[in-house]
């Protein structure tokens, strides 16, 4: 294809001022968080036997919200002994009332969406209109769509029967936490399974208050049991005896040690880990649409998404004009507040990953790439950083290989489609990528080369619970959604 | 008059090749007389069939599948041309007629099997998926790219088609380590593998020891999945190597026999095993 010339070169912009700051207009619905919570074991709130309680503080004040249980390995024993009793009736209970379960479940997530969202985004530090309008309405809808599956299983896979493994022990991120756990209980109930699931130490608030929606639906107890705690209590949950399966979200590193600490068990294992997308975006690609995708793509829940547009590939001829057109776009992100409904950029979820992105932002300018921030207010309390822009970066660069998990976009660029492909490809993850183009039939050739799990076409970030979610490569193994979902929480059994 | 006794040799990348190493092992017939040396494949040999299968596997992926089932057909017809060579190399370990027999008619029936699948198995796997927003969503399969076979010692024909075929059905290419015990079949194998039309370095086979080439199996980042049959401690540093770059793994153990000859020892989901996922997002709008 023949490179065009540039031709505009800066986007024209518009002015508006700044005489007038927006008004607060924070979120006030109560989240109802309690001061102090157990763990959730065989249908009760129980004290932890280790005695000790850590500190859920909010990112966006650094206060204590809560007090949270930390699990023992006795108490991970607990939680896996009571799940094993569950599974007996649980796994028989025919698919019908496993249903009704499940649907139950999505209504009554529904019927508290706001209170979850407050909850999520005092806990987390996501912008309340992500939460409200994302992550709380998306968790029932997995619920709702997992609900259907429980009854037709036998449709799922022809010749083959589906039947439950088991007690399944699932640890799940801080970035999506209630989210995290729709996607991880949903199926595995659907398909007969009891679970151990265990929250992020920084985000346990919402997968606690769950609970109580467990409760009220009437799940029997023992079906889902929730531990909570840091590292040492996700590798009770990962080595306990009775796990039938471990499924689990989180980083490259800490899945590879958990595939490790499987071996020789036989237990089964699902790995949704991190990524390091290529965006790319085409010459012949709507631009203001594509700069609307990158934003969205990169800045989205402050860039703590694996499947983050993280590097963009821009073609050569459109390189300026994107880089232009993104820089004004940045001014008028809104960084500050989750609670404000006005905030674009909420709080980074924890001073250990502001450390993170600092060390790599740091990185990236000392390799010499072009940084680019706009002037932007944080807030004096919390941890924030601006949205982050680097053009001039090259393949080589630590920030355009590393996960950074934060509001930073790497810019490179390309000639042609074999060499964006290439480059794209050019990783070891494989999780997700972005292409920008007006031709359909290149959007087909592209999503075919590119070694990627989920190809959005001039789109960027879309789930569904009907859509399977996954990675090749080192961005994980299996998937999550969708029927090919349900096939990683089931044995598959010869019909006679 | 003296009879030319054939020297074997390792099928790899489409040429038949002795281990770089030089070394052999001597392999007897069930009377205990010398039959022949079997190369000893090293770790450098399999880094060498895994270059081979990497510049196969794009071709190989993209043929299109009605292609793939007449050369997966073609294999058919070669094995059953060689049938009774075959089966003469099979009882050569001692094994009855008889089973040497049932064994090789069982590996034709399943070259046939899976010839018929390489146009249908994306249709049973793939979906389009109802999304709530305004885009066609659609999920289709691919190859995972390179899969590392070890075979089980036992049915050294059986066992080891029984693992490549589904590996190469969905578009991988393959490196596999044929049984320890028993591996001449393998060779006779690669021969026949030369003769179908099947592309050359789609399938490689190695013979060799297990312990000397199951690390490299387990560490090798080419090899996207492995399909091994192993002992506990086998499958544990399978499983251990493969953590380091998030391979695929299908471990069978080899403590409790596999039916080879069970129906449920083919199929779909066996094919399945090794691939992967892929879901695109394209919107709707003019």
């Amino acid at each position: 294809m023949p490179v065009k010339k540039s031709t505009c070169p800066a986007a024209r912009e518009l002015l508006f001022g700044d005489l007038w700051e927006y008004d607060p207009a924070p979120e006030s619905a109560p989240a109802f968080i309690e001061p102090r919570y157990g763990l959730f074991i065989n249908g009760k709130f129980v004290a932890p036997k280790t005695k000790k309680y850590f500190d859920s503080i909010s990112p966006r004040n650094e206060e204590k919200l809560s007090e949270i249980a930390l699990a023992g390995a006795a108490d991970v024993d607990a939680a896996y002994q009571a799940a094993s009793a569950a599974f007996t009736s649980w796994s028989k209970l025919p698919g019908t009332e496993r249903a009704k379960y499940l649907f139950r479940i999505a209504r009554l997530l529904q019927d508290r969406a706001r209170e979850f969202a407050v909850a999520e985004t005092l806990d987390g530090g996501k912008p309340i209109t992500e939460s409200r309008d994302f992550d709380v309405p998306m968790a029932a809808a997995h619920f709702f769509y997992h609900a259907g599956w429980a009854d037709k299983l036998g449709y799922v896979t022809p010749g083959r029967k589906l039947t439950p493994l088991g007690v399944v022990g699932q640890i799940i991120p801080w970035n999506f936490p209630l989210l995290m756990l729709a996607w991880k209980l949903a199926p595995a109930l659907a398909t007969g399974n009891t679970v151990v699931l265990k929250p992020a130490e920084t985000t346990s608030i919402t997968a606690l208050k769950f609970a109580s929606i467990l409760q009220d639906a009437g799940l029997p107890p023992g079906v889902v049991n929730i531990v909570t705690g840091a590292g040492e209590t996700g590798a009770a949950v990962v080595n306990h005896p009775l796990a039938a399966k471990i499924a689990f979200t989180g980083s490259t590193e800490v899945g590879k040690s958990i595939q490790r600490a499987l071996a020789g068990t036989g237990k089964r294992l699902t790995l949704e880990l991190g990524g390091k997308t290529a965006n790319i975006i085409f010459e012949d690609a709507p631009l203001d649409q594509a700069v609307e995708g990158i934003i969205n793509g990169i800045f989205f829940n402050q860039g703590h998404v694996c499947c983050a547009g993280s590097r963009l590939l821009v073609q050569e001829s459109v390189a300026g004009q994107i880089l232009s057109k993104l820089k004004i776009r940045l001014k008028s992100l809104r960084t500050g507040d989750p609670l404000d409904k006005n905030t674009d950029v909420g709080a980074i979820n924890s001073q250990a990953q502001l450390d993170r992105i600092r060390e790599l932002v740091a990185c990236g300018v000392a390799e010499g790439a072009e940084l680019y921030q706009p002037d932007c207010e944080l807030p004096k309390k919390g941890f924030y950083f601006p949205p982050t822009l680097f053009s001039k970066v090259a393949m080589s660069h630590r920030i355009a290989r590393d996960e950074i998990f934060g509001p930073v976009l790497s810019i490179l660029t390309f000639r042609t489609p074999e060499e964006a492909g290439e480059k794209a490809n050019n990783t070891c993850y494989g999780l997700s990528a972005g292409v920008w183009t007006d031709k359909g039939s290149r959007i087909l050739k592209m999503s075919a080369a590119l070694k990627a799990g989920i190809v959005w076409a001039n789109s960027f970030n879309k789930f569904d619970p009907a859509s399977p979610f996954g990675g090749y490569r080192e961005s994980g193994l299996g998937r999550e959604g969708g029927k090919q979902g349900l096939l990683d929480y089931a044995n598959l059994i010869q019909v006679p | 008059m003296l009879k030319i006794t054939k020297t074997p040799k390792c099928y790899v990348g489409g040429s038949f090749i002795r281990s770089e190493s030089g070394r052999v092992a001597p392999i007897k017939d069930a009377s205990g007389a010398f039959f022949a040396n079997i190369p000893l494949c090293t770790r450098k040999d399999l880094r060498n069939a895994v270059e081979a299968a990497a510049k196969a596997g794009p071709g190989w992926a993209t043929r299109n599948a009605y292609n793939r089932g007449q050369v997966l057909y073609r294999l058919a017809e070669m094995l059953e041309a060689r049938a009774a060579e075959m089966s003469d190399a099979i009882s050569l370990s001692g094994i009855s007629k008889k089973d040497a027999n049932r064994e090789v008619r069982a590996s034709i029936e399943r070259v046939v099997h899976y010839a018929g699948w390489t146009d249908k198995f994306q249709a049973l796997l793939g979906s389009v998926n109802p999304v709530a927003s305004s885009h066609f969503n659609f999920t289709v399969t691919e190859p995972m790219g390179i899969i590392g076979v070890v075979a089980p010692d036992e049915k050294p024909l059986l066992g080891l088609l029984s693992l490549v075929l589904p590996a190469i059905t969905g578009g991988n290419t393959a490196v596999a380590l044929a049984s320890g015990t028993q591996p001449y079949p393998s060779i006779l194998l690669g021969e026949m593998l030369a003769t179908s039309d099947l592309p050359r370095g789609v399938v490689n086979l190695l013979t060799g020891r297990r312990d000397e080439l199951i690390p490299t199996f387990a560490t090798h980042a080419h090899l996207r999945g492995l399909a091994a049959v192993g002992n506990l401690d086998e499958r544990k540093a399978l499983q251990i190597g493969a953590s380091d770059s998030v391979k695929r793994l299908k471990l069978i153990p080899s403590e409790t026999p596999t039916d080879w000859f069970a129906e449920n020892a083919q199929g779909l989901y066996e094919i399945r095993d090794h691939l992967e996922a892929k879901t695109t997002w394209h919107p709707i709008g003019a």
